[in-house]
Formats: C-alpha cells, structure tokens, sequence
C-alpha cells in the first residue's frame, strides 16, 4: 500500500465514533491511576500488585453477579478484595522485610493463581442483557455519565482523607520517613494503610472494567500499572505546566483522570492509524519511558558536564 | 529526667566489622539540664542519642525518660517524650508539605490521628505566633512547601516543631553542622532561647569545642563508647579548649589530632 492509498484509507469520522469509548474507558482507568497516584506518588512506593489486583477486581464483580448479587455490591465487594491483595503487600514489606517492589511482584504473581481459582477458567462473560451492570460499552454515553459520578466522588474523597490527620501522616511517611517517625508516626501502619486503599481503588476500576467490556479475563491486568504510571505521569505534567504555582490537590487528582483519558485517545489515535495491536505494550512502554525522561533530561539541558565544558572548560586548555 | 543505666550496643557482632559503639553508659540529667556531648569521630555521640530516641533497640541496660521506662519501646513510640532535631536538614521536615502542615504534624506526636481535619483555625493563629519568635519571617509563608526553605530555615522550623509541645527532653544532634557558620550561629541562639524559655531538658551533640563549652550547663566528653569527662557548673564554665584538648589526652590516651573537633 503507498501512502497516498493508506492516507485516503484513513477515515476521521471513523476516529470521532472511538471517542466516546475512549473517554469512558479513560475515565474508568482514571479510577486505576488514583490508586497509583497513592502509592507512587504520594507513598512513594513502586507498588506492582495492581496487575494481579485489577484482574482480581474484575474476577470478583463478574463471579458475584453471576451468583445473583447486585452489581453494586459486587463492585463493594472487589474493593475489598482489592484491599487485601494491597494489605498482603504492605505485610510482606513491613512485617517480614521485603523490599517493597519485590513484595508487590510476589503479591501480583499469587494473585494470579487466586484470580483463575475465583473465576475457575481463564474468562468469564457477563452480559449486560442478562444481568443489571453499572455500565457497560453499549452505550458510551451513559458509561462516561456513571464514570464521571465516580471518579468526581472518589476525587473529593481523596481530597478529604488526604486532608485529615491520618491522611497527612501517610503523606509525611511518603515525604520523609524519619520525620514521620519522630513525630510518633507507625510508618508500617501508614503504609499498610495506604497500600490497601490504593489497591481497593484498582480493584474497582477492575471491575467497572470488566462490566463495561462484558467480561472478566486473567489477562485483563497485564500492564496495569504501566498504564496507571503513564497517566499519573502525563497528569502530572499537564498539572505543572497549566496550573504553575496554583496548585490544589483536588486539582491535581482530576489531572490525573484527564491524564487516563489522554492516555486513551492517544491510544485510538494510534490504532486509528492502522498501527499493529500487538505493539500497544510496547508503545504505552515507549510513552512512560519518554515522560519519566523528560524531567531528567531537561534539568541536564540546564546543567551537566557536558555542557559546562562547553560554557567554561577548555579556557584554560 | 533522663536515667540511662549501664546501656551497651555492638553493631555487627561476630563479625569483622563488630563495633562496641556504647560500653556500659551511665549518665543521668535532671530536669532543666541542658547537657552538650562532645568527643571525636566514632567516640559514640551520636549513638547515644539514637539509643535514647529508639532508633534501634539497646543490647543491655535500660533508659528511662520522665519517669517512663522506654527501654522496650521503638522510637515511633517515645516520640512523644522527645523533640529531635537532626543534623541532615533534610530529615525533620516533611518538603512536598506545607509550613503548617509540618507544625500540625508536629502538634499532634504521641496523640491518635484520627479523621478530623489536620489543622484547625486555633492552631494556624499558634503556628503563626510561634513562627514570629523565630524572627524570620515564616509566620508570612506558612502556606509555602518547607522544601523551598534554606537549611537553617528548615532547621529552625524542625526546632520549633520539636519543642511545639514541650519534650520532656530535646534531643540536638549536631544539628548546626550542616550549615553556614552565621547561620549555625543564629540556630543555635534559638536553640538556647527555646531551651531556657521552656526550661527544658536538653542533649546537645556537637563537634564543635567553643560551641560545646558556650552553651549549656554541664558538658560530657565520650571516646569510645564511653562517657570519660562529666563535668558541670561552675567548673563547666570556666573550661576553655585549651582544657578540653588536654583532658581528653589525659582521659584517653590519645590526642584530638586529626579530627574536625580541633578544626571547629
């Protein structure tokens, strides 16, 4: 195919009718980068347990709604089984001294037996004409309506806890373990804390996942993480460059959901452009390699060896 | 005040490497003392310190602060006896946080933190207060995150957050050493306003000789995990370097040479 043929190929009413989907699944997603936002940013905690904790949200809420129970409950229920898995982390790293990305890995890697025990296969159907779902990828427009009401509740939540004495602790944890400390802090219970309400936030977006797409798959979770980063970061950015010094908290967690959302319109742009889905991992790795670059890069454009040779070295050669 | 009987730490035990860094360490303060700790590198000050904070536990021997034997107790739960300041300007103040956030954090050691709001209007008008005695102008910036302040501002707040609600013993650990000499200086003016102000029991370690024999009441000199020279009153202040240099000869058969103590 030459290129004049692939650009007449491209069709952008064809882009457009992916949007909706895209927001919506972005806006579920956004639900994810939260949970990341927790542990990375604020824990400072490079928490891999949301790959298997993800898979492990959609596995519940599909299991219980197929044994008859209310899709709300069932999204109540992943929430706190996505607690646990983030709990068995925090437990393995504080109790028994693992290092903490190591623990996550093993917490992800058992999860994954767990999850194909909780479903009994590798995928199970849920379909949104036989049973009562939040929402679901047949209508796009109620499914962005539902995942907006989510993520503005979780939003104020966030900004809420994260405001209160016990929020600001996990905060001073994060920031600088020693000062926590000696403030009377019990950083373990912090980071216990923090662990399982990041991974009950995967856990639901799991299963907001899984009801959307009208499944549940073991798969579902590989790269989650990945994801999550990569919109926590591209939030972040965004969140500096627009709001400079007036920055809000709130604010900030709602950069991160529009980083989810930006994450997935690139990602329709990409495969609008008739680029191979079987490359998406490498390109979403490829994207949060860049934006974990940028910052460094750009305080070595200012400053590095290289260039103060240029400015000052050689004079005296 | 502070009673710390016969305590011994060995780091690295049966190995190579095994250091006897407190050997039977005695020493008791009353209240309002404000002791400061000198000695050379590796003599054990700042081990001591760390013994009494709870950094890890102590092989043998017990420490009782106020009364309350913390002995078994990590440092997260003596935190509310102690203040601490530390010498890394860097490690008392929590910099993505806010100047009052940092203070609220500080309000409530040893207290539950529950879901109430972290700070209320009644603090914020303390904080501000507080911050205008230490003269520069924090009281102003209180919304600012502690990371865009310099290190002796961020000493100065970390002193303050120590001493917000009254230790039972504050604990300095050459907490003036990383800074400039005119603002090392400046800290440590308040340190010794904070101190007599509040009448506060206090442990300063220091390298730093002139400092060690201006401030405080009674002055310890430790080599080798042990304390070798107690020295208090009258005959405290009227030590001089010249005295401390030769003591320590005397006391430890070996000279200062070499150390940054003769370089302070």
């Amino acid at each position: 195919m030459g290129i004049a043929e692939y650009f007449a190929s491209l069709n952008f009413m064809t882009l457009l009718k992916v949007v909706p989907g895209n927001v919506a699944q972005g806006l579920v997603w956004g639900i994810l980068a939260l949970g990341v936002f927790i542990t990375y940013k604020i824990l400072d905690f490079a928490d891999l347990t949301v790959d298997g904790s993800f898979a492990t949200g959609g596995a519940v809420t599909v299991m219980l709604i197929l044994a008859g129970v209310p899709a709300p409950l069932a999204l109540l229920a992943a929430v706190l089984a996505g607690c646990l898995a983030g709990l068995v982390t925090g437990l393995l790293h504080t109790a028994l001294g693992i290092p903490g990305i190591l623990a996550s890995i093993l917490t992800q890697i058992a999860l994954f037996s767990v999850n194909l025990n909780i479903m009994g296969k590798a995928n199970q159907a849920v379909s949104v004409d036989k049973y009562a779902l939040v929402l679901s990828s047949r209508s796009n427009s109620t499914a962005i309506l539902i995942g907006l009401v989510f993520v503005a509740v979780i939003i104020g939540l966030l900004y809420w806890y994260f405001g209160t004495e016990q929020g600001c602790a996990i905060r001073a944890t994060g920031c600088t373990p020693s000062m926590a400390k000696a403030q009377g802090i019990n950083i373990s219970s912090m980071k216990l804390l923090a662990l399982s309400l990041s991974n009950g936030l995967v856990a639901l977006s799991g299963g907001l996942t899984a009801q959307y797409q009208g499944f549940s798959d073991i798969n579902m979770g590989r790269g989650a993480i990945v994801i999550g980063l990569a919109a926590v970061i591209i939030g972040d950015v965004l969140h500096s460059a627009i709001m400079r010094k007036k920055q809000n908290f709130g604010v900030r967690l709602a950069f991160v959901v529009l980083g989810s959302i930006i994450y997935y319109l690139v990602i329709g742009i990409v495969l609008w452009l008739k680029m191979p889905t079987n490359d998406m991992k490498l390109f979403t790795a490829i994207i949060v390699a860049i934006f974990l670059a940028v910052p460094y890069l750009k305080e070595r454009s200012r400053s590095s060896f290289a260039r103060a040779a240029k400015n000052g070295g050689g004079h005296n050669a | 005040m502070l009673d710390i009987t016969n305590v011994s730490k060995t780091f690295n035990a049966g190995t190579v490497n095994e250091k006897r860094a407190l050997d039977s360490v005695e020493l008791h303060l009353n209240s309002g003392d404000f002791v400061t700790v000198i000695g050379s590198n590796g003599a054990g000050k700042s081990t001591l310190l760390n013994a009494v904070a709870g950094t890890w536990p102590v092989d043998s021997g017990s420490i009782v602060i106020g009364g309350q034997d913390v002995t078994g107790l990590p440092d997260y739960k003596r935190a509310s006896l102690l203040g601490r300041v530390f010498q890394d300007p860097m490690t008392g103040t929590a910099a993505d946080m806010m100047i009052e956030e940092n203070l609220a954090l500080a309000a409530r050691r040893g207290r539950r933190r529950g879901l109430r709001w972290q700070i209320t209007p009644a603090e914020r008008e303390v904080f501000h207060k507080r911050l205008q005695s230490l003269g520069l102008g924090l009281e102003d910036r209180m919304g600012i995150k502690v990371g865009l302040l310099s290190g002796g501002q961020r000493q100065a707040l970390t002193l303050l957050m120590a001493t917000l609600q009254n230790p039972r013993l504050l604990l300095l650990d050459e907490h003036t050493a990383a800074l400039d000499p005119t603002t090392a200086a400046k800290v440590l003016e308040l340190s010794d306003a904070v101190i007599s102000e509040n009448h506060l029991t206090a442990l300063m370690v220091t390298h730093n000789m002139k400092d060690a024999i201006r401030h405080g009441n009674r002055l310890i000199m430790m080599n080798d995990g042990k304390i070798i020279l107690d020295v208090s009153g009258e005959e405290k202040s009227r030590l001089t370097k010249a005295d401390l240099l030769q003591k320590f000869s005397e006391l430890s058969g070996s000279t200062l040479e070499n150390d940054r103590v003769l370089l302070s």
